[in-house]
Parts: structure tokens; C-alpha cells; sequence
């Protein structure tokens, strides 16, 4: 591409990027949580700079209610932690979990939905009774025992996350492969002699891509759950300040200082809200024919 | 008998699943650090060598690998699990006891959740875009978002600690000794908060569907036809839209059954109910892999199970379904 072709076109048209965001831009609530999300991914980036020594230590005396106390905005919980520390520097940990897990699923799924939907027949098969046996096994649990097995540090928690949550990428990108491996560019390629991981890797994935990256922003609200659920457990790895973690830790004063749970909680749900808001935008602004009345 | 042979077929499929879930359960006990004999050595505080060379021959573990997972898989068809060296029990003795609380559990959820998701998906298909179907939506989204485990929480708050309405957690008020409707009382009353708290995600994704369907079907020509007859609004709502609208929901319904058995780890915990998710968090924090497995499978059986019943409803739902 150089740039006499690109002064060739047509000047008036708008950039696909701009046309995408006015489509966007009719949902208001998509708008929304494309906000929240912003603000989320704000606080993750300045979470050094609010505290830049540990979350994890303890910044004055315990339990004190939120608004009191201007060291600490939003309360301290029973071991004197302050809670907006640790909610500053949870958005980091949910948002890295979320991203690095969502890739981890989408290549395995990807990769799987991929060569099943493209050669057919008895590949086909079995990968899908592999897929079936995963969706089929509850998730969580599944998640439970990787965890059991592999230890619960961050990656092992990560990738547990990634291969408990591929089924549904899987499945998007075998639809996908399986209605475009008979057009006639694909055709036309194999005729040049092509070899199928070519066609498949450069040929086809490109145009499958779509759909299941919109689909990626269910399974970062979905991974953002898992982990949180599992460090509410007090499975997720002690290391790291996280929401689930301080939720988990707020049971114990749950009677009276319940706002150790509860401010976290609202983090999560405003986060995973975010994510579902920006998945639908994102699917209407991509299918508008989809969108009714 | 057409659907019989559907039947059949549908439950042969399911074999595959169960045979590689099987495989699946032996290569993560392999993969796992430490055997069966290591957890029974370390049961009876240590043993001799020759005396661990003769327990793994007893228990088959000097053999091949093929011949160990053929072994693992008879016995897993028989329901044999192993033993719990937690409970010094068989494995399958722990799951039965514990396996009819969760099925309480997840049939009064799947009750709540379908009953609650599918009505107000139709009123506010049926009010599209006015307040009452924003109001609908919105909780809908909210309750998506909402983690079980936090709900569980602040209902705890709310409901027992404020206003003392709700028993905090258990199954049943231990010193209570009830018998009879009573029991039923009491056990009812614990299971209010662990169902709300399952099944609102659940209740949000019926609902969305719900709506979606709803609308679609509304704009189909056979519905213009009942309404040119002359079919009163309830009528065409309940009698023409609703069975078809319901076919995706039904599917969801089956697709859902895996997650929401997983969710039950968590809400379990919280309320402490003997059931099988808090078995399966117990056996991760005690590492007693051999009743993880039994979980996993007998997990995987129900929910083989309840998919082989949605498709079965489906099919008798949907005559257009070819059942040969």
C-alpha cells in the first residue's frame, strides 16, 4: 500500500472506523460501558501511583467505615487494608486475568473450531465429542480440580480459566469454517496449491475472526467471575490484591462492617456489566440488520 | 415409534462424552502428584518399601497404563469411585448422601429461574421498548453482572442479619427435630436465599432470550394470520407465540444445566448445604482427588441426563423436528 493508492480513493467516504463508531454510538448503553470500562482500565493504569508500596499492607487502624477517614477513602477492612488500594489494584488483576485468559481460550478454541469445521468428517467428530465432554463437565468444578492439581498461582490460575472456557469460541469458529471453507476464493486458493494449515491460518481465520471477537467480551466478564469466585473461595493465589479475595476476607465481619464486602462486590458487578454492555454494542454496530424495531 | 428410535440414538451419542469425561477424570488423577498407595502410606504415617511395592501391585498401579485406565473405567460404570481417605468412606457413599440436596437445589433454581426468566422476557417483549420493558432489561443486565457468591452476601445481610426473616445457612434448624410438613417447612425456608442467589444469572439469560424470541415470533406471518381471524391478544400471546418463542429457551435450558451445577460450588459454600458443590470445594481445600472424580463424573451423568430430557421435550414440543 502506497500512498498514491491511497490518495486514489475517494476522499469523501468515511473511515470504517467512523462509520463502526457512529453505529456504536446509537446505544446508549454500549456508550455506558464503554465509560465503565474506561474508568475500570483508568484505575488499573494508576493504581502505582495511588498505592505505590503494597495494597496487601496495612494502612491504618481496622474496620473503619468509608467516608471517615481521608488517608483511606473507603474504609480499612479488618487487618487495617485500605479498600480503595485494593480496589485500585484489583481492577489490575481482574482486567489481566480476564485479557490473558479470554486469548488462552480463544486460541485454544479457535485452533480447535477450526481444524474440525475445515477437514469435517471424522476429525470433526471427535473434536466435537471433546468439546461436548468439556461443556458437559461443570465448569467450575473442572476449574476446582486444575487448581487442585496444578497449585493456585497466578499463570496455573490463568490457564485454568482459558482451558475451562474454550467450548464456545470453539464452536463460533467451526460455524465459521464450516460455511467458508466451500467459497470460491478458498477454492480458488487451493487450486494455486495452497497447503490446508495456509489456508486455514491466513485464508480462512481472518474472515472467522469477526464474530469471535465479539464473542471475547462474554468470556472476559465470564473469566473475571471464575476468578473471582475462586479467590471468594480462597482458591485464587494470596500474593495479589483481588476482588473476590477482599470479598472472601469480608465474610468473616459480614454482620456489622458489611461495606468490606459490599464495595468490592459493586466493582465486580460494575465490571462485569461493562463487558456485557460493550459485547452487545459491539454486536449490533457489527450486525445491524440483526437489530429490531 | 419414531421417537423412541430418537431416543435411543440420542443416548448413544452421550457414550462417547462419558467414556472421554472417564479418561479425561484418569489422566488428571495421573497427572496429579502422588497415587492412591502415597495417600494410604501417608494414612498409616509411613510404611517400608517392599511393603508400598506390594500395595501398588494390590491396587494394580505396577500394570501398564492402558490396562489401569481400562480398570478405572469398569469400575467407574459400576459407580465405584474408590475410597475417600477424607471420610473413610467409599467415595460413592459420600456422593449419595450428598447428591439429593443438590438436585433440590437445582430443580427448585431451574423452577424459579425458567418460571420468573420466561413471564417477564414476555411482558416486556410484549411492552417493547416502554418503561416497564427498561425496567425488566436493566435488571436483567444487573443481575447478569451480579456474582452469586456476592448476592448470597448481601441477602445474608439483608434478609438474616436486618431482618432476622432468614436462616443464615444449613439446610435445616439442627435443634429443631421437625417431622413432617414442618421439615418441609424448615427446609424450604433455608432453601430461599441459595435458590435466589442461583438462579438470578440464570433467570437474566431466560429473560433475555426470552424477549428476543418473543419479538422475532410476534413478526411472523402466521401470527398476523391469527390476529387477521380474529384471536384475542391473550390468546395469541399464550396459544400462538409463546410455544414457539419457548423452543430456545428449552434448548438454553439443557446448554445451562452444566453451569449452573458448577455455580452451586460456590453458593453451597456460602450457605453451607451438604449437597455436592460443597463436597467438591472440601475435597480441593482436603485434596481428596478420588471423590473430586466421583463428583466430576456423577456431575457429568446428570447433566448427560437432563440434556437427554430437554432434547426429548424438544423434539415432542417441535413437530417440525425430524426424529428419524
Amino acid at each position: 500500500m502506497s500512498l498514491a493508492e491511497a490518495s486514489a480513493l475517494p476522499p469523501e467516504e468515511p473511515s470504517r472506523a467512523l462509520v463502526f463508531w457512529r453505529r456504536y454510538r446509537r446505544n446508549k448503553a454500549a456508550v455506558l460501558g464503554l465509560f465503565l470500562l474506561g474508568v475500570i482500565v483508568l484505575l488499573a493504569l494508576t493504581a502505582g501511583l495511588y498505592e505505590p508500596v503494597d495494597p496487601l499492607r496495612r494502612a491504618g487502624e481496622p474496620l473503619i467505615w468509608p467516608f471517615q477517614d481521608w488517608a483511606t477513602p473507603l474504609g480499612t477492612d479488618q487487618l487495617g487494608r485500605d479498600i480503595l488500594a485494593g480496589i485500585f489494584h484489583g481492577a489490575r488483576i481482574s482486567l489481566m486475568i480476564g485479557v490473558v485468559a479470554t486469548l488462552i481460550s480463544i486460541a485454544i478454541g479457535v485452533v480447535i473450531g477450526a481444524i474440525a469445521g475445515y477437514f469435517g468428517g471424522w476429525v470433526d467428530d471427535v473434536l466435537m465429542r471433546v468439546t461436548e465432554a468439556f461443556q458437559t463437565v461443570p465448569n467450575f468444578v473442572l476449574l476446582l480440580t486444575l487448581v487442585a492439581i496444578l497449585g493456585s498461582s497466578i499463570e496455573n490460575i490463568v490457564l485454568a480459566i482459558g482451558i475451562v472456557s474454550w467450548t464456545a469460541p470453539a464452536r463460533l469458529a467451526r460455524a465459521e469454517f464450516m460455511s467458508l471453507r466451500r467459497r470460491e476464493f478458498i477454492e480458488a486458493v487451493r487450486n494455486l496449491g495452497v497447503g490446508d494449515m495456509a489456508i486455514i491460518f491466513k485464508e480462512i481465520l481472518p474472515n472467522a475472526l469477526p464474530p469471535v471477537v465479539v464473542y471475547a467480551s462474554v468470556i472476559m466478564a465470564l473469566a473475571i467471575l471464575l476468578e473471582s469466585a475462586l479467590a471468594f473461595l480462597g482458591l485464587g493465589d494470596p500474593n495479589y490484591a483481588s476482588w473476590g479475595n477482599m470479598i472472601g476476607q469480608g465474610r468473616s465481619v459480614l454482620r456489622v462492617e458489611w461495606f468490606v464486602a459490599a464495595i468490592p462486590g459493586i466493582a465486580i458487578v460494575l465490571t462485569v456489566l461493562s463487558f456485557s454492555l460493550l459485547g452487545e454494542g459491539l454486536n449490533e454496530a457489527l450486525n445491524p440488520r440483526q437489530k429490531k424495531g | 415409534m419414531p421417537i423412541l428410535i430418537y431416543a435411543l440414538r440420542r443416548a448413544l451419542q452421550a457414550v462417547p462424552v462419558i467414556i472421554l469425561i472417564m479418561i479425561g477424570a484418569f489422566l488428571l488423577l495421573k497427572l496429579a502428584p502422588g497415587d492412591t498407595v502415597d495417600a494410604l502410606v501417608g494414612d498409616m504415617g509411613g510404611a517400608d518399601a517392599q511393603f508400598i511395592a506390594r500395595l501398588r501391585a494390590e491396587y494394580g498401579l505396577d500394570q501398564p497404563i492402558w490396562v489401569q485406565l481400562w480398570r478405572y473405567m469398569i469400575k467407574f460404570l459400576q459407580f465405584d469411585f474408590g475410597w475417600s481417605f477424607v471420610y473413610e468412606q467409599p467415595v460413592s457413599v459420600v456422593l449419595m448422601e450428598r447428591i439429593g440436596t443438590t438436585l433440590m437445589l437445582m430443580a427448585a433454581s431451574l423452577f424459579f429461574a425458567f418460571t420468573f426468566g420466561v413471564g417477564l422476557g414476555a411482558i416486556a417483549a410484549r411492552k417493547a421498548y416502554s418503561t416497564t420493558d427498561n425496567v425488566i432489561s436493566t435488571l436483567g443486565l444487573v443481575f447478569y453482572a451480579t456474582p452469586s457468591f456476592f448476592l448470597s452476601l448481601m441477602m445474608i445481610v439483608v434478609f438474616s442479619v436486618k431482618l432476622g426473616w432468614l436462616p443464615v445457612g444449613g439446610i435445616k434448624t439442627v435443634a429443631g427435630f421437625y417431622t413432617g410438613w414442618k421439615h418441609v417447612w424448615d427446609v424450604a425456608l433455608h432453601l430461599v436465599m441459595p435458590t435466589a442467589a442461583l438462579s438470578l444469572i440464570y433467570l437474566a439469560f431466560y429473560l433475555r432470550l426470552m424477549r428476543a424470541s418473543v419479538l422475532e415470533v410476534a413478526e411472523l406471518d402466521y401470527v398476523r394470520t391469527a390476529r387477521a381471524k380474529g384471536a384475542g391478544e391473550a390468546r395469541l400471546m399464550f396459544h400462538h407465540i409463546m410455544r414457539n418463542a419457548l423452543l430456545p429457551v428449552i434448548t438454553l435450558l439443557g446448554l445451562q444445566f452444566s453451569t449452573l451445577l458448577g455455580g452451586s460450588v460456590v453458593v453451597e459454600s456460602v450457605f453451607s448445604l451438604p449437597g455436592l458443590g460443597s463436597l467438591a470445594y472440601q475435597s480441593v481445600v482436603q485434596r481428596d482427588l478420588n471423590t473430586l472424580m466421583g463428583i466430576i463424573f456423577m456431575s457429568s451423568v446428570v447433566v448427560v441426563a437432563v440434556n437427554f430430557l430437554t432434547d426429548l421435550l424438544y423434539a415432542r414440543l417441535d413437530s417440525r423436528i425430524e426424529l428419524a
